[in-house]
């Protein structure tokens, strides 16, 4: 028992700080990225190419002034932050890193879960739960500067996420269906078994995907921040590491929803003809274990790709797109697969 | 003309088909664009970044940067202290103290005896070497100009002498070294030369 608790605190802790220090790179990437697209050559300075970038900005992040204005609502100010970074970071409670079973790697008494909470038979159930309540972050955020800018951020984007959590809830439908469970284990390996999600369920493939674009707040859909018309959107007010925990929070989504997309349409640790969930042993766990975070790396890319490609949606047409097209769309999706599933199971 | 002008051609944007409605035709289309600029940066040689301390950056031939005071043959200032260019300049940030040239300068009268430069009021517009009569004053592609203090930046005439020195060999002077007793300059020995500077500055 006691050895069971020290492991999980173990494979917390480890998650916790890869996750942080992958958000310190991934914003190194970002940045790269974004000067290649504009070609440009992008923070080379600080180290060779550029890699301890990361540090420097994280001890700028802490070295900051933090400043509180005078007319916020200082409880909640603080609080707004922490929401943000707490509900991005306990999602990853029942994301699997790699293969997750009886067949695991053994260490001293029982295979290896490369997952924090093995066995949750309702993982995307949770994942979304835990999602949406990143939505209040964000809002108490706009609430509580007490400023037009922030608030109005705030108000697109408790809209936002709640319209897009609609078609995102119901794309993932058709590969619960097919699967049936909303296991995220068992979903890979029903994807290991038969195929990859994406060839079964492309719509929803590509509804969750620009569901996914919006939920993580990310260009086409950026319009809580929108730089351009609201300062700086719900974090205007916002300096130092407080500012620096929203960013961090923004990442972890990204991370997130790029393990999502990765585990429902690309078959997670799946690699074709190569690998099934009846292999043993360290050697094929970490092939899994690094097939999955590669798809995950380019699934992050493809992100950041899109954010140079497309420019931000006008508000009305967000909604529309969300509404009118979207949703229809999800919910075709879901009865013609139920309908083709009860023809073809008779 | 009317709006209802039969004369009037419409043109409608072109219809889309419904492949294209979706949108995902011309977002594949942007994205093989920024990919095509990600790799080419990334891997080749498109980006357009010029690293500056490193590689310095060659202006054009008719760069307008910091002046300098031409010399003559002799290694004498070229400049005739005749106000031209101080007249000329629309910030009036020359200023100038002609003297008697010594008796042995037989091609002039006057020759001028302190020539200072303000850098930091300069608009860089080139309007005192457009000016100068006998080519004694001109800009330079010299760019990174920087000081510690305001004073600094004020060029002298030694100063600008010395970036003479320092760009005459990769800038020869723009119109050669013209001699000292064309009818040119002759000419301008006769015409008398103005007030000082700061008269005509208070005037304006």
């Amino acid at each position: 028992m006691l050895l069971e608790i020290l492991g999980l605190l173990i494979k917390i802790s480890l998650v916790v700080g890869i996750t942080q220090g992958a958000v310190a790179y991934l914003i190194l990437v970002e940045r790269k990225i974004a000067a290649f697209a504009q070609d440009r050559v992008g923070p080379n300075r600080v180290g060779p190419l550029g890699l301890l970038q990361p540090i420097v900005d994280g001890v700028k992040m802490f070295l900051k002034e933090d400043v509180t204005p005078n007319y916020v609502n200082k409880p909640i100010f603080i609080l707004a932050p922490f929401l943000t970074i707490v509900t991005a970071m306990i999602g990853f409670a029942v994301v699997p890193f790699g293969p997750v079973g009886p067949n695991g790697p053994v260490l001293m008494d029982g295979p290896i879960q490369f997952q924090i909470a093995p066995g949750i038979d309702i993982g995307i159930l949770y994942i979304f739960a835990v999602g949406s309540l990143a939505v209040y972050g964000i809002i108490l955020a706009g609430y509580a500067s007490n400023n037009k800018y922030s608030f109005l951020g705030g108000i697109r984007s408790s809209a936002q996420l709640i319209s897009y959590e609609i078609p995102m809830g119901m794309s993932i439908l058709g590969m619960v269906l097919l699967v049936g469970s909303l296991d995220l284990n068992s979903i890979i390996e029903w994807q290991s078994k038969h195929v990859w999600g994406i060839l079964v369920q492309p719509l929803g493939f590509f509804i969750f995907l620009i569901c996914a674009f919006a939920e993580t707040n990310r260009l086409p859909f950026d319009l809580p921040e929108s730089e351009q018309e609201l300062v700086g959107g719900f974090h205007t007010e916002y300096s130092s590491m407080k500012f620096g925990m929203f960013f961090l929070g923004e990442y972890l989504h990204v991370i997130t929803v790029s393990y999502l997309v990765v585990i429902l349409f690309f078959g997670g640790w799946d690699i074709p003809f190569v690998t099934d969930s009846a292999q043993t042993g360290w050697i094929f766990a970490m092939i899994k274990v690094a097939a999955m975070l590669g798809k995950v790396l380019l699934m992050i890319v493809f992100v950041m790709w899109i954010r140079w490609t497309l420019p931000r949606f006008r508000y009305d047409r967000l909604m529309e797109l969300a509404w009118k097209r979207m949703i229809p769309l999800a919910i075709a999706n879901m009865v013609v697969t139920a309908t083709v599933l009860q023809l073809v199971r008779g | 003309m009317r709006s209802d002008d039969p004369s009037l051609k419409r043109l409608k944007p072109p219809k889309l088909t419904l492949f294209e409605q979706t949108y995902l035709p011309q977002i594949l289309g942007g994205l093989v664009v920024t990919g095509r600029h990600i790799v080419n940066a990334a891997v080749g040689t498109g980006s357009l970044t010029m690293e500056y301390p490193e590689v310095q950056h060659q202006p054009s031939a008719n760069y307008r940067g910091v002046h300098r005071l031409n010399k003559d043959e002799q290694g004498r200032v070229k400049c005739v202290a005749c106000m031209l260019c101080a007249t000329a300049c629309p910030v009036h940030c020359i200023d100038i103290v002609g003297a008697t040239a010594p008796e042995s300068w037989t091609d002039r009268e006057k020759y001028c005896q302190s020539f200072v430069i303000d850098e930091l009021r300069c608009i860089y517009c080139g309007m005192c070497e457009e000016a100068c009569p006998v080519d004694a004053i001109e800009l330079t592609s010299f760019y990174d100009l920087t000081g510690l203090s305001r004073e600094e930046m004020i060029f002298d005439k030694t100063k600008l002498l010395s970036v003479y020195d320092l760009t005459k060999k990769a800038e020869p002077m723009k119109s050669g070294i013209v001699a000292p007793d064309t009818d040119r300059t002759n000419e301008l020995y006769t015409t008398p030369t103005t007030g000082p500077v700061i008269e005509r500055q208070k005037l304006v």
